[in-house]
């Protein structure tokens, strides 16, 4: 197969950015889109011009590292998919393939179609983790979790925090990744102790950011490689709500958030 | 920690614009139906007789209206608010943009929520000018069961004659559809009250609701103007003020 990729470069953080147009050749369908910019960057090579820098890790669909806006969606036209996922087979040969980075003033392009996802990070570290005992592992199964429980925050811990939900918004917002991290800790016994500090601290952290707010629109779910369903944006709203209100009576009763 | 502000939080804020967008679907309910006593073949006496009770409930009026404006200045700027964010948190937009479908309720009517929502506050000022106010409409006096009261009717009627206002209306009325078909169901996502398995039946039941307000509001100007009584001659037999 043959494509004419139309990618986004931009040499650093600011510098303008602009699309440049490469023809690409003796691509195979079962090729992924990753390695379809794999053999383009060899030909670029040889070429003696600059590679397309991109982010992978696992290639598999887990890791949540890559990420590309193809054709307009964010890891392409294929639901549940990651961009590592998307195969050449389900573009039209000899088309167009237009490549562009996750977009939002919260993820800056660090190069090509690299962006900083760090505002992920910042908003984990402020709430994203439960306190444990450190010392030796404790039994299994001595914390008891009903198996519907367990499963619902399975749907919810599936989240790779690959960023898709952000780039897919029209607002730019990160609710269905917030939401997927708060929900999954509510629901688990482990997650009790910092339950309300988390939602607070965790919703703080993404305004802050600077993410846009949520108008329902539910592309992020469409968007979603894992089909998080915006459901967990419903929880987390309840769950914020319910912080606010125990915050401010602990707060009256003399303590601390 | 640092005291959370619900208030100028994004989820506070979404709380407090899908609740006055909620009031102000119960006000819209309430006032088609009163409303569609103008379609019954009395002369308008049902209708004068519901806005006659309407004006006569004195400061409880006042009271009404001002909660009104409060959620419904409640509302657009929140809402403005919320969709300015637009801009602000992605200003370098994409040079192509598609929905995935699926799951995904992007539509016409999710995107345009800002666009039909600035007509509405628009269509507002003039709606109130000729009918609360009742300028360039016809003021009268007409008897119902006994008592004097203003004719409403008449102004309606007289106001639905002109195709222009008559069609305007019916524009207005469609774009009202539009927002509240995302708006309906939006709002109860908003609240975090839905359950996964409500959201479905949920989605269609915003879209028979929206489709049963524009039906409704667009009904009575197209009604009038198509088929409504002659405002010459609705009157001759009562003496006008
Ligand atoms: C009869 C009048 C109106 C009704 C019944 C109504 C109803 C609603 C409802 C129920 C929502 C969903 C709220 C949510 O999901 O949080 C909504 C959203 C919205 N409304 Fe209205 N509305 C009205 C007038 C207006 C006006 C005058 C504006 C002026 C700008 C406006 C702008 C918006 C916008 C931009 C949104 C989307 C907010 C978002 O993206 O989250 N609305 N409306
Ligand atoms: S590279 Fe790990 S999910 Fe795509």
């Amino acid at each position: 197969m043959k494509f004419n990729v139309k990618v986004w470069r931009q040499s650093g953080p600011n510098a303008k950015g602009g699309f440049k147009q490469y023809a690409v050749d003796g691509i195979l369908p079962e090729m992924s889109l990753l390695e379809m910019l794999d053999v383009l960057n060899e030909q670029l090579t040889k070429q003696g011009e600059e590679p397309v820098a991109f982010d992978s890790d696992c290639r598999e669909g887990i890791c949540g590292t890559c990420g590309l806006v193809v054709d307009g969606m964010a890891h392409g036209s294929r639901l549940k998919c990651t961009t590592c996922e998307l195969r050449m087979r389900h573009f039209v040969d000899g088309g167009t393939v237009t490549i562009e980075p996750f977009r939002a003033k919260s993820f800056p392009v660090i190069k090509d179609l690299v962006v900083d996802r760090g505002a992920f990070d910042r908003i984990m570290a402020a709430g994203g983790y439960v306190s444990v005992n450190a010392g030796s592992a404790p039994d299994a199964n001595a914390v008891l979790v009903p198996k519907d429980i367990a499963e619902k925050a399975m749907d919810s811990a599936a989240c790779i925090g690959c960023g898709a939900c952000v780039a897919a918004c029209p607002n730019a917002s990160a609710s269905l990744f917030v939401s997927a991290k708060i929900t999954q800790f509510s629901l688990l016994p482990q997650g009790q102790a910092e339950r309300e500090r988390r939602a607070l601290r965790m919703v703080g952290q993404m305004d802050q950011e600077g993410f846009g707010n949520c108008s329902n629109h539910a592309e992020c779910e469409a968007a979603c490689p894992k089909g998080i369903s915006i459901s967990n944006i419903a929880t987390m709203r309840r769950e914020y709500m319910r912080a606010a209100r125990l915050h401010e009576e602990r707060a009256e009763a003399g303590g601390g958030g | 920690m640092s005291k959370p502000c619900f208030l100028s939080s994004t989820i506070g804020r979404k709380v407090i614009a899908a609740i006055s967008g909620l009031a102000l679907v119960g006000f819209i309910v309430v006032h088609l139906a009163g409303n569609l006593t103008l379609l019954l073949p009395d002369g308008g006496a049902a209708f004068n007789a519901y806005a006659h009770k309407l004006a006569s409930l004195g400061p409880l009026l006042w009271v009404a209206r001002a909660g009104l404006l409060i959620f419904f200045l409640a509302h657009v700027l929140l809402a403005i608010g919320v969709r300015l964010d637009e801009k602000r948190a992605r200003p370098d937009g994409y040079a192509l943009k598609a929905s995935k479908g699926g799951p995904s309720k992007q539509t016409l009517s999710s995107r345009s929520m800002l666009v039909t929502g600035l007509v509405i506050l628009l269509f507002i000022p003039f709606h109130v000018w000729m009918f609360t106010l009742n300028k360039g409409t016809p003021h009268a006096m007409v008897e119902v069961h006994g008592t004097l009261v203003k004719d409403v009717y008449l102004a309606v009627v007289t106001a639905f004659k002109d195709p222009v206002k008559a069609w305007s209306y019916v524009a207005v009325m469609l774009l009202l559809g539009f927002h509240l078909r995302h708006g309906f169901w939006s709002a109860f996502q908003s609240l975090g009250v839905l359950r996964p398995k409500w959201t479905p039946a949920l989605y269609t039941v915003a879209f028979v609701f929206a489709a049963l307000m524009a039906v409704g509001f667009i009904a009575l100007p197209v009604y009038m103007l198509y088929f409504g009584p002659n405002p010459e001659t609705l009157r001759v037999a009562v003496a006008g003020h």
